[in-house]
């Protein structure tokens, strides 16, 4: 079975491949072919799982080498591939969703000069993400992880064209950079530490290494979870990625990019369940963000940006329970295939609206859709239950485990992270439920433009709508599936690992706690937007809200902290590059130059000045021939 | 009779040959100027021969004379086509070797 892992990321880079090389001839069903090596490691990925189910948990993790990538001396890197039940549920999400966006795409970009090689850049992206989930070695994640920053860049600057989306490809590169940056850093130190960086010699080796130095990687690690998960504070390019097609921003927020970071921290489990500090520190990234992208997902207007700050919200939630240690990485994985479910779902719905209204995406201009767009409607309600986790849904059984386990953690600690955790609970039901006023209920409130073109909502192909239908029926039951008789947790603990933890709280009592802190902030939002009519130019706002519009100020900090001090040691140095260094140079050039014009006078073309100087030059050296043998 | 009156005659005939180079326009008597240097260089050569008792200095001579026919034969070639072309033997009219 194992010789059929590589054909996993083998197929989407096999599609990239031809359809970039193709050309034109493609450009009729390419998509269609992209759609098919999408969707032929997803049934790979099936066949292999039917296939582990049959084993005993300790002998579900399949290897398979290649061949050796790299070897110099000691250093020796691996093409090979692993797949355990970790990499097993990644590669079904990736590929299941991944698919269905596939699926949509073709409906989405149906109009587009450029569909081919969108489908292209897709199936890299599925390819890059699949390898960096498949990888048996930290060098070959590396490389996947990479090759995830370049199809994030190529996707989100799509319609280069707009200025502002070539902007916000480049910021999600460079952003990037810095937490890459992390990653290879770590690297390095595991090869110092341990002499390999395979995972298996890694993690046996980590007991014995000091936990300063466990906590120099952790901390390396978390800074590159930082950058592909969107984290504060490497958080700000997420907002601007919604520049790119909104079936990117699915891609990116549900199966692919900003899981990685999740990824990374629960398989290096080994490495943070010895360094407790590094630990703490992931912990108050995750509880850190996922306030603050609460926050901003309340103020924004934009519907795909409020959706980003929700999306930075639950991962937030996901690294915060990453962090706990075996008390938490399960849960975190299973809000993250979760939330693949009911973001992609949100994402394709709205995308789904933008369809419908000529690309507008100010909720303020929407109101009153459910009645143009019903399917829309019921898939993109069905995920906002999911995600704000009313019971019985799936975001209620992943969101509320990572509750009680941010509370099982213990002490003040435990208060501290377990009640940060409900507030983010309150805050997500509260924005979701803005959204869904905003857009669905009240009044029809979009008018004409100047030429008198008026939008007229309808709803999207079934093309577009049966990916949203199919990721609806995830977003209800996935979660309830994977809580029944606590399946998903007996499937990831040999991986991850599980202890129960010191809850002060029982487990019926957070699950109410959960319910009313999400009742109360839909209740609130229904205030707010639910009975007035929402106008269509924002109020002023709090100052809180205005920073909240402005990202919480997140730009504004970079660009004091980071960028301009750059910017002025830059031109310090361009100041003493061009008046020290060229000043010098061109000094000299400029002396040579002159003296070169005087000299170039003495010829003058006579013949007998020639005839002069070559005389006056003999006699001169025949003096100091004579004058030499005197001396 | 001295050998070293032969090489004052040397020296005055180069010095004759020298500014005659620098002063005179004609190629023609330029080109005489040059021979006659080269003859006093020769005469300087066989007496210096002579003083020494070797054959040396009359066997550089003999170089030199061949040398210098080859170098008429050329050289006067040059002149004449010079000359068919401007109409004019005088140096300072072939000017053009400047920038």
């Amino acid at each position: 079975m194992n010789s059929l892992i590589p054909l996993l990321v083998a197929a989407p880079l096999a599609g990239a491949v031809l359809l970039l090389l193709g050309g034109r001839a493609l450009d009729r069903y390419g998509h269609w072919l992209a759609t098919a090596l999408a969707a032929l490691p997803f049934g790979l990925g099936l066949a292999l799982l039917s296939d582990m189910l049959g084993r005993d948990a300790e002998h579900r993790t399949l290897t398979k080498y290649l061949f050796t990538w790299i070897q110099v001396d000691g250093f020796r890197a691996d093409m090979a591939f692993r797949l355990d039940q970790l990499s097993m549920t990644f590669v079904l999400l990736i590929t299941g969703v991944g698919t269905l966006i596939h699926v949509y795409s073709v409906g989405y970009m149906a109009h587009d000069e450029r569909r081919r090689r969108f489908f292209a850049y897709l199936n890299l992206f599925l390819a890059a993400m699949l390898l960096l989930v498949l990888a048996d070695n930290y060098l070959l994640l590396y490389f996947g992880w990479e090759g995830v920053g370049l199809a994030s860049y190529l996707l989100i600057g799509f319609w280069q064209h707009k200025p502002s989306a070539a902007t916000a490809a480049k910021k999600a590169f460079i952003v990037n950079r810095v937490g890459d940056m992390g990653l290879s850093i770590a690297i390095m130190l595991m090869f110092a530490e341990f002499g390999s960086f395979a995972f298996g010699p890694v993690f046996a080796g980590a007991p014995g290494a000091s936990e300063g130095k466990l906590t120099a990687i952790g901390l390396m690690l978390l800074l590159a979870a930082c950058g592909k998960s969107a984290q504060v504070p490497l958080q700000s390019w997420l907002g601007d990625a919604m520049e790119g097609p909104t079936p990117v921003s699915a891609l990116i927020h549900a199966a692919t990019m900003v899981t990685a970071g999740v990824y990374l921290i629960t398989r290096s489990s080994a490495i943070f369940d010895l360094a407790p500090d590094a630990q703490t520190a992931v912990v108050v990234v995750g509880t850190v963000t996922l306030l603050f992208g609460a926050i901003v997902g309340c103020a924004k207007d934009d519907i795909k940006k409020a959706l980003a700050g929700s999306t930075m919200s639950q991962i937030g939630y996901m690294v915060l329970a990453a962090g706990l240690g075996p008390i938490g990485y399960v849960f975190a994985i299973m809000h993250l295939v979760t939330h693949g479910f009911f973001k992609a779902g949100l994402f394709l719905g709205a995308g789904s609206v933008m369809h419908g209204m000529d690309d507008e995406v100010n909720m303020r201009h929407y109101g009153g859709l459910r009645k143009y767009m019903p399917v829309t409607f019921a898939t993109f309600g069905l995920g906002y239950l999911a995600i704000i986790g009313f019971p019985g849904l799936s975001g209620f059984f992943s969101k509320d485990k990572i509750i009680e386990a941010a509370f099982a953690k213990g002490g003040t600690e435990g208060w501290i992270l377990g009640l940060c955790a409900l507030v983010g609970a309150a805050v997500t039901a509260f924005y979701m439920t803005r959204v869904m006023l905003l857009t669905f209920f009240g009044e029809k409130r979009w008018k004409s433009d100047a030429e008198g073109n008026a939008p007229h909502p309808h709803e999207s192909p079934k093309i577009m709508t049966l990916p949203m239908v199919l990721l609806a029926f995830g977003s209800v039951f996935a979660g309830g599936l994977f809580a029944y008789n606590e399946s998903f947790l007996k499937w990831l603990e040999p991986v991850t690992g599980y202890s129960e933890g010191d809850s002060p709280l029982t487990a019926t009592v957070v699950t109410a706690l959960t319910t009313v802190c999400m009742l109360a902030g839909v209740g609130l939002a229904y205030l707010m937007y639910g009975r007035s009519p929402v106008p269509v130019v924002p109020p002023v706002g709090s100052p809180l809200t205005r920073a909240a519009r402005r990202d919480l100020l997140q730009d504004d900090f970079n660009h004091a902290v980071l960028v301009r001090p750059g910017r002025a040691l830059t031109a310090t140095l361009v100041f003493f590059d061009s008046r020290g260094l060229d000043g010098f140079v061109n000094g000299l050039a400029a002396a040579i130059g002159g003296l070169s014009g005087r000299l170039r006078r003495i010829q003058n073309g006579f013949v007998r000045s020639y005839a002069l100087s070559m005389f006056g030059g003999t006699l001169v050296l025949v003096a100091t021939t004579l004058l030499m043998r005197s001396v | 009779m001295n050998p070293v009156n032969y090489l004052y005659l040397s020296a005055l005939l180069f010095t004759i040959g020298a500014s005659g180079v620098l002063i005179r326009r004609n190629a023609i008597v330029l080109f005489m100027c040059v021979e006659l240097m080269l003859n006093a260089s020769n005469l300087a050569l066989v007496t210096f021969s002579r003083m020494h008792g070797t054959l040396d200095g009359q066997i550089i001579a003999f170089f030199t004379m061949v040398v210098a026919a080859a170098e008429v034969v050329v050289g006067l070639a040059i002149i004449v086509s010079i000359f068919r072309t401007r109409h004019s033997a005088s140096v300072d009219d072939s000017n053009l070797m400047k920038l």
